[in-house]
């Protein structure tokens, strides 16, 4: 199995003296769609900057497709491709400018990187602002400029750090399925985000970073399968002046016909279903109070959060 | 990356430098024009004509390859500095660091082009020169030459303020308050010769009398210092100033953490 990216013994100290990284090691495989999550300021920019290289490793190692960024920084950089969380291109320049300029520093030419950014400017939707200023789009949009900068020289590593952050929903969808699309291609993507929907929809595999440390690594599926108790909302025809009680199940009545219910994997639905039959209930429509994942991700950062006060 | 794909790379910062100077000629290159037309008019012609002889020459013919001179240094320093700290503030510097073009390649694409912009400011100033007096080259190499080299050296000072400046009031602190009173005090208007010998000597501490006189020796033929000593000097100012700011830009200073 080809590595597309290898992190090891990764450490970081700031200046002020702040260990952001405290020596993480984790692996992304060619062709993943892999998720690096964790809370506001676990570590995760922190652990993206060091491979991108803006920010600079206290000690440990970082290999791109076999290159160490130590040893040939300049081959590392040629396969990976960055989109930051923040805006960081300039306001004033022209839209397609940016991607041409762009491509020029990977010294591909003007005349190719011309073509290549009319292919992504229309396939990211942003053809009709090609010659306006980069100061006048949309948040949104900068944001898939910033996917189409880093498209340029056909990276085979793409980290995208929050990219639809402050996006509306229909926009996200349509930003998953061009990533979709581009990891079905063979680009491997290591995303950060803070919609866990998001990282459950289009990861395989997933790396939870708190305070510097990795607390989980493992398959997107494996993870889910540690979910032991899902709590779901249903919405029943009949309004109530209390919980009704189902043998076996934690139940909570939130509004006048509206249940709240704590399922154990190994309970299953059916048995709740009959139950819910026995006291005359109908059900008209059922959801997960949370994502699944977000429940876990909870769940691990506080389980971190309490050996440490332990 | 092969040596054409960082001709490429160094192309394109160049190409980026010269055509954000010249997308804003208002602010870039107008106004040493008219402040230089100012000089020409009420140094040269006006007080000038009173002044009478100075090295041999009339006084505008004299302040002439100085005011050309503190044209190319102040522009070549303020298109750098400003150019990479508004890199630096806007964070699209980041679209350097990530990509990879080396940091010689960096640091000569934003050199020259402020170099670009210092001698294009410099031939403004001599033709506009040409209104007022009669220019009559004595030695092309060494004008030409130590007008270039002027400009690459103070690009790559203004490269390194750029690299220190924290905020828009550190890339004028240098140019206000060192880089015009050295240029002021290089002999631009004057002679050192008129000066008592003790400030004769301090003034020879200043590096850009070097220039100036080098200058105004290649175009009049007369200087107050060795030119090729001068010649010297600026090489070896340069050599250490690139390598200084490679080394700075290697250790990331002030664009990484």
């Amino acid at each position: 199995m080809t590595l597309a990216l290898t992190v090891e013994k990764l450490h970081k100290v700031y200046g002020n003296g702040f260990e952001a990284l405290k020596e993480i090691s984790f692996d992304v495989a060619e062709g993943d769609f892999f998720a690096l999550l964790g809370p506001n300021g676990a570590g995760k920019s922190t652990t993206l900057g060091i491979v991108s290289s803006l920010v600079n490793k206290t000690s440990g190692k970082v290999s791109i497709f076999g290159i160490d960024i130590d040893d040939n920084l300049t081959g590392a950089k040629l396969n990976l491709g960055v989109v930051p969380q923040e805006f960081n291109f300039n306001m004033f320049e022209n839209v397609k400018d940016i991607l041409v300029t762009q491509a020029g520093y990977y010294g591909i030419k003007r005349s190719v990187a011309s073509e290549r950014a009319d292919y992504y400017l229309k396939k990211l939707g942003l053809w009709e602002k090609r010659n306006g200023a980069a100061r006048m789009l949309s948040g949104g949009m900068k944001r898939r400029l910033m996917i189409a900068r880093a498209l340029m020289h056909d990276p085979k590593l793409l980290i995208l750090d929050e990219p639809t952050a402050g996006v509306d929903i229909e926009l996200r969808r349509s930003m998953w399925e061009f990533l979709r699309e581009l990891n079905t291609s063979g680009t491997t993507i290591i995303l950060t985000t803070h919609y866990l929907e998001e990282a459950e929809s289009l990861c395989r595999n997933i790396a939870i970073i708190d305070k510097g440390q990795i607390i989980k690594n493992t398959s997107m599926r494996s993870l889910l399968q540690q979910l032991t108790t899902e709590t779901f909302i249903l919405d029943i025809d009949t309004s109530l002046s209390e919980a009704p009680q189902l043998d076996g199940y934690v139940v909570r009545l939130i509004a006048d016909n509206v249940l709240e219910v704590d399922v154990e994997k190994e309970q299953g639905l059916n048995s709740l279903f009959e139950r819910l039959q026995a006291h005359n209930l109908s059900v008209r429509s059922m959801r997960n109070k949370s994502n699944r994942l977000e429940e876990l991700f909870v769940s691990l950062v506080d389980k971190n959060l309490n050996q440490d006060k332990a | 990356m092969n040596a054409h794909d960082l001709f490429i790379a160094f192309w394109t910062i160049f190409r980026r430098e010269v055509r954000r100077f010249t997308r804003i000629w208002p602010q870039t290159l107008l106004p040493p024009a008219i402040t230089m037309t100012l000089y020409f008019i009420i140094f040269g012609n006006l007080i000038g004509s009173r002044i009478g002889e100075m090295g041999g020459f009339n006084y505008m013919e004299y302040i002439v390859p100085g005011l050309i001179m503190m044209s190319v240094i102040t522009n070549s320093y303020s298109n750098v500095v400003s150019s990479f700290y508004s890199t630096k503030f806007q964070r699209s510097i980041e679209e350097l660091l990530v990509s990879p073009v080396p940091n010689w390649i960096i640091l000569s694409g934003f050199v020259l082009g402020g170099v670009v912009r210092g001698l294009g400011v410099g031939l403004i100033v001599t033709l506009l020169s040409l209104f007022f007096t009669e220019l009559q080259v004595q030695n092309l190499l060494v004008t030409i030459t130590i007008v270039f080299l002027t400009a690459v050296l103070f690009a790559l000072g203004g490269f390194i303020n750029a690299v220190f400046a924290n905020s828009f009031d550190d890339i004028s602190i240098i140019p206000t308050f060192v880089l015009t009173p050295l240029t002021y005090l290089g002999g631009v208007f004057y002679s050192i010769q008129l000066l008592p010998e003790f400030w004769q000597g301090v003034s020879q501490l200043n590096p850009i009398l070097y220039m100036v006189n080098t200058f105004r020796y290649g175009i009049l033929g007369v200087s107050d210092i060795n030119v090729g000593f001068a010649f010297m000097m600026i090489l070896l100012f340069i050599g250490g100033l690139f390598s200084y700011a490679l080394y700075l830009l290697q250790n990331g200073k002030g664009i990484r953490s």
